[in-house]
């Protein structure tokens, strides 16, 4: 038995799978107050009359860590950051105290200005002042050599040594990409929210031990794979949004496909965007982006609008207006403004009060001198019109992107979605609509409310590393493992493959992966000649390589039924 | 991508395109033009083309590669603007340390495109050209400027001239487009160069030439410089904060240039503005009188080993900058023939080129024919 919980905004689901049907489903909306206890009582709903004993994993995405950015209740962080030359940096100032300090590290790992400690020693005493609760460490091109940022964290635990043991990201542990101020504020937010993790890790521990279930627990990324709960631990930062890669992942599970399409989860307030090409999602290219910061978190591509079955409708200058704000429950549901939900329910779409539903369509056809069914067909008509003209947005944005490699350019794919597949309240009533606004075969599974908690329960671990081979230096890096070592002068691009599969695998397995999850894959490679003066002096080889987000399986789910 | 017109617009390549051009010269002009066009299209205000490979000494005539350029990078790009937006006055200011000689050659008898170039002098560095007297064809004379510096010239030197010469001159130009010809090679760690420039020069040029567009040219200190200068022109042109931009070991006592040099320099700056000023008077001097001016020159491609001995003979026209020939031959066996009409020909220059063509010697191994007017282009 697969159980996978995944919390949203609004409601909490649930689903238990056992040998690849889904047996049980759960719907109940989210306590914001008391996050675990929501989970907990799920949890014990989920799992009445069965056996707990034969849980083999258990599946959960959460949003602790954006709950606690988004209330702001998070730690204050102190920052170290080394910027060398270059651009001014006061706009990495992201932490509650940040401290500049001299030293530089060049772009392929030369110490050209070494660390003086007495500047962190300085600072520490700010620190102090201010009582900081956590620290991160930057310093740029840290993947390349991240001696200083390790030197500095040694510092820093001496300072605070009378505590238990600080809190402190370093940078290079963060993603194998450059991307200075990115890595910046990642280290940051992983600081910030490293507390709050850490007590609910604490508690599902505990709950669990209570409980007698000893299925290890995996936690939701936002790239749509999972990692244990040590793991999540260590890198907090990875779990925020992962709520949009629980749906992807339902959307893959229940409809599978290796054509171009569209993926569309149609919620109460909002509806998210994906993309699939050749079946493969579309990342972000350098990271997703949180709060106000832009970071390396490796994420799925979305695009989400303010329009779902809960949005606000208005009428302005007989124009129809929906969303994209979500306030309160449909008038037919007792709440204050008509939404697209009303014009469901008295179309005899969807269950609920049709008198009332009948009474909003009436108050909005008013205004536009028509008649409550034509007022409420218009709406789902407009309905599918925005999402129409947002995906065609998108579209021609990713498809028109800056090419970075002679690769992309000269065969550079263009999406050209062949289906939509959607999920989400409303997805059975807009399918035809959407079937017919986009001349596209449309499909919803027959789980579709809970789809994305079966993408929750189904996602498996995966992992990415960055692999960096100098062979003139003679040394080979790769940052997200900690691993700095050397190799001979005549290591070559085959075994850096090699080399990157072999630890990619490794990796995961320490994220918890088993043996047959290990579908590894290289991702981007290239090798180049370095020169110095008039000679080469040896090869700059980069390789990278993932363990492809996938699904433990695949659930064939009715179509359109 | 650039395509094999584009490439036609501006060269007689010999044989033809295809066998001379590889596609990463199409990529890298086509990038050059996407940038150019992303400056016309207002979307961007600047832009910097950081593309390889470059191209300013590629002449008119290609017969392989010179100094690591087969086709002109800009002007590829400035042609095929000029195509699609209509005329333009631009100015292309050459800061690489070699002599852009295949720019010159370009645009020697275009009064539309004020070409600058400050380079080391080519008595002392490849390709041994870009020396004041180089001064334009008859059709833009004054309007090819060449200020050649001495080894060793700083931060000092060259922003002495950018003040002094440059400004003054482009101030006076009025052009509507300004392109930096964006070398990297005066750097003080460069290989293969003898100047003492900076990063933080680099910028502070950028800062005060304020181009629209600038183009990658060379640049061989790979680790020590590149990064740095990179950074500062591209901060420079966005009109962000440099300041922070060294290199390691950046010193600048230790870099700052000698007295002598200063003086020099500023003799060179002298006698450059000074001619530009009395432009008129020295052609009438120099070129008023005669129906033709013709010019004699032999080039090396250094690359590819190659001699080339050619003559190009420029009409003297009152009405455009009139209709010129190359007679072109190298040591691989070719004998060519090239005859350009340029934009602003009159009917009896488009006339005579076509005549030209139609009666070409049939000792040639091949005839060209460049109808800018109309944008056509013909071989046999």
């Amino acid at each position: 038995m697969i159980v996978g919980i995944d919390m949203g905004g609004t409601n909490i689901d649930g689903v238990v799978i056992d040998e690849g049907k889904i047996i049980k489903t759960i719907k109940r909306p989210t306590d914001r107050n008391d996050l675990l206890g929501t989970i907990w009582t799920t949890f014990k709903d989920l799992l009445t009359g069965y056996d707990k004993t034969k849980i083999k994993r258990i599946n959960l995405s959460t949003t602790i860590c954006t709950n606690a950015i988004v209330e702001g209740k998070t730690s204050s962080v102190g920052m170290i950051i080394e910027p060398g030359p270059g651009m001014p940096y006061d706009f990495l100032a992201c932490g509650e105290k940040n401290l500049f300090i001299s030293g530089y590290i060049d772009h392929r790992g030369n110490i050209v200005k070494d660390l003086n400690i007495a500047e962190i020693k300085d600072g520490c005493k700010l620190f102090k002042e201010k009582d900081i609760e956590a620290f991160a460490v930057v310093s740029k091109f840290s993947t390349r050599n991240p001696e200083h940022e390790r030197r500095i964290k040694e510092a820093l635990e001496k300072e605070f040594s009378q505590d238990e043991t600080p809190i402190i990201t370093m940078g290079h542990t963060m993603s194998g990409k450059l991307n200075f101020p990115r890595r910046v504020y990642t280290s940051y937010l992983n600081s910030a929210v490293y507390k709050s993790f850490k007590e609910f890790a604490i508690n599902i521990k505990s709950s669990m031990e209570r409980e007698g279930i000893q299925a290890p627990v995996f936690i939701l990324k936002a790239d749509g794979g999972t990692m244990n709960l040590d793991k999540a631990e260590e890198k907090p930062v990875e779990t925020i949004l992962s709520g949009p890669a629980a749906s992807f992942m339902g959307i893959s599970a229940l409809l599978p496909t290796e054509e171009d399409a569209v993926l569309l989860d149609i919620g109460g307030t909002t509806t998210d965007i994906f993309f699939l090409a050749d079946g493969v999602p579309l990342f972000e290219p350098l990271g997703i982006k949180i709060d106000k910061y832009k970071t390396l978190v490796r994420a799925i591509y979305t695009s989400s609008i303010g329009l779902g079955g809960d949005s606000a409708i208005s009428i302005e200058n007989k124009n129809i207006k929906i969303g994209p704000k979500r306030e309160g429950k449909p008038y037919g549901l007792g709440g204050p403004k008509p939404t697209p939900t009303d014009a469901m329910i008295f179309l005899g779409l969807m269950d609920g009060d049709k008198e009332r539903a009948q009474k909003a369509m009436t108050l909005l056809g008013e205004k536009m001198n028509m008649e409550p069914k034509k007022m409420a067909k218009l709406i789902l008509a407009k309905m599918g019109d925005m999402i129409k003209s947002k995906v065609d947005t998108i579209l021609g944005e990713i498809n028109s992107k800056p090419v970075y490699t002679i690769k992309e350019l000269l065969y550079g794919k263009k999406i050209e979605p062949k289906m939509i597949n959607l999920i989400g309240g409303p997805a059975k009533i807009l399918a035809p609509i959407l079937e017919e606004r986009f001349k596209l075969p449309t499909h919803y599974p027959a789980n579709y409310e809970v789809a994305n908690a079966v993408g929750a329960a189904l996602a498996r671990p995966t992992t990415e590393i960055t692999l960096h081979a100098d062979t003139s230096k003679g040394r080979l890096s790769v940052p997200e493992l900690e691993l700095y070592e050397k190799i001979s002068s005549r290591f070559t691009l085959n075994q850096a493959r090699e080399k990157a599969l072999e630890l990619v695998k490794e990796s995961a397995k320490n994220l918890g992966a088993t043996e047959e999850e290990l579908d590894a894959e290289i991702t981007e490679e290239s090798s180049f000649n370095m020169v110095r003066g008039f000679y080469t002096t040896g090869k700059d080889i980069r390789v990278k390589a993932q363990i492809k987000p996938g699904l433990i399986h695949q659930i064939r789910s009715d179509k359109n039924a | 991508m650039a395509d094999e017109r584009d490439v036609e617009r501006v060269h007689f390549c010999v044989p033809d395109v295809k066998s001379r051009v590889t596609q990463s010269h199409l990529i890298s002009a086509g990038g050059a033009i996407r940038a150019f066009k992303a400056v016309m299209n207002k979307k961007v205000e600047k832009a910097f083309a950081l593309i390889r490979p470059p191209g300013h000494h590629a002449q008119r005539v290609v017969y392989g590669d010179r100094g690591f350029c087969i086709i002109n990078i800009e002007a590829v790009m400035l042609e095929r603007i000029r195509q699609e937006y209509g005329d333009l006055r631009v100015a292309i200011v050459d800061t690489d340390c070699h002599h852009g000689d295949g720019t010159q050659d370009i645009y020697w008898n275009d009064k539309d495109t004020l070409f600058i170039s400050f380079h080391q002098d080519g008595r002392t560095l490849y390709p041994g050209t870009g020396f004041i007297d180089e001064f334009g064809g008859p059709g833009a004379y004054g309007y090819n400027i060449n200020i050649p510096l001495p080894p060793a010239t700083g931060e000092e030197g060259f922003l002495y001239v950018l003040d002094n010469v440059v400004l003054p001159i482009l101030d006076e130009y009025k052009p509507d487009i300004i392109i930096n010809s964006a070398g990297q090679d005066n750097h003080y760690t460069d290989p293969i160069t003898h100047m003492n420039f900076t990063a933080q020069g680099y910028a502070e040029l950028n800062k005060r030439l304020n181009p629209n567009i600038a183009v990658l040219e060379g640049g061989y200190s790979i680790e020590g410089a590149l990064p740095y200068i990179n950074l500062g022109i591209i901060l420079a042109m966005a009109g962000i904060d440099y300041s922070k931009v060294h290199e390691p070991g950046y010193d600048r006592e230790k870099l700052k240039q000698s007295r002598d040099i200063t003086e020099y320099v500023k003799k060179v700056a002298e006698i450059v503005y000074n001619r530009w000023k009395d432009r008129d008077n020295l052609y009438i001097k120099d070129i008023r009188g005669k129906d033709y001016v013709q010019r004699q020159r032999q080039v090396y491609y250094d690359t590819d080993n190659i001699m080339e001995y050619q003559t190009q003979n420029f009409k003297v026209c009152k009405k455009c900058s009139g209709v010129n020939t190359i007679d072109s031959r190298s040591d691989t066996g070719y004998h060519i023939f090239g005859i350009t009409i340029p934009r602003d020909a009159c009917s009896s220059c488009i006339d005579e080129g076509y005549r030209l063509y139609k009666y070409a010697l049939n000792k040639y191994t091949s005839v060209y024919l460049q109808d800018r007017v109309n944008d056509k282009y013909l071989a046999k």
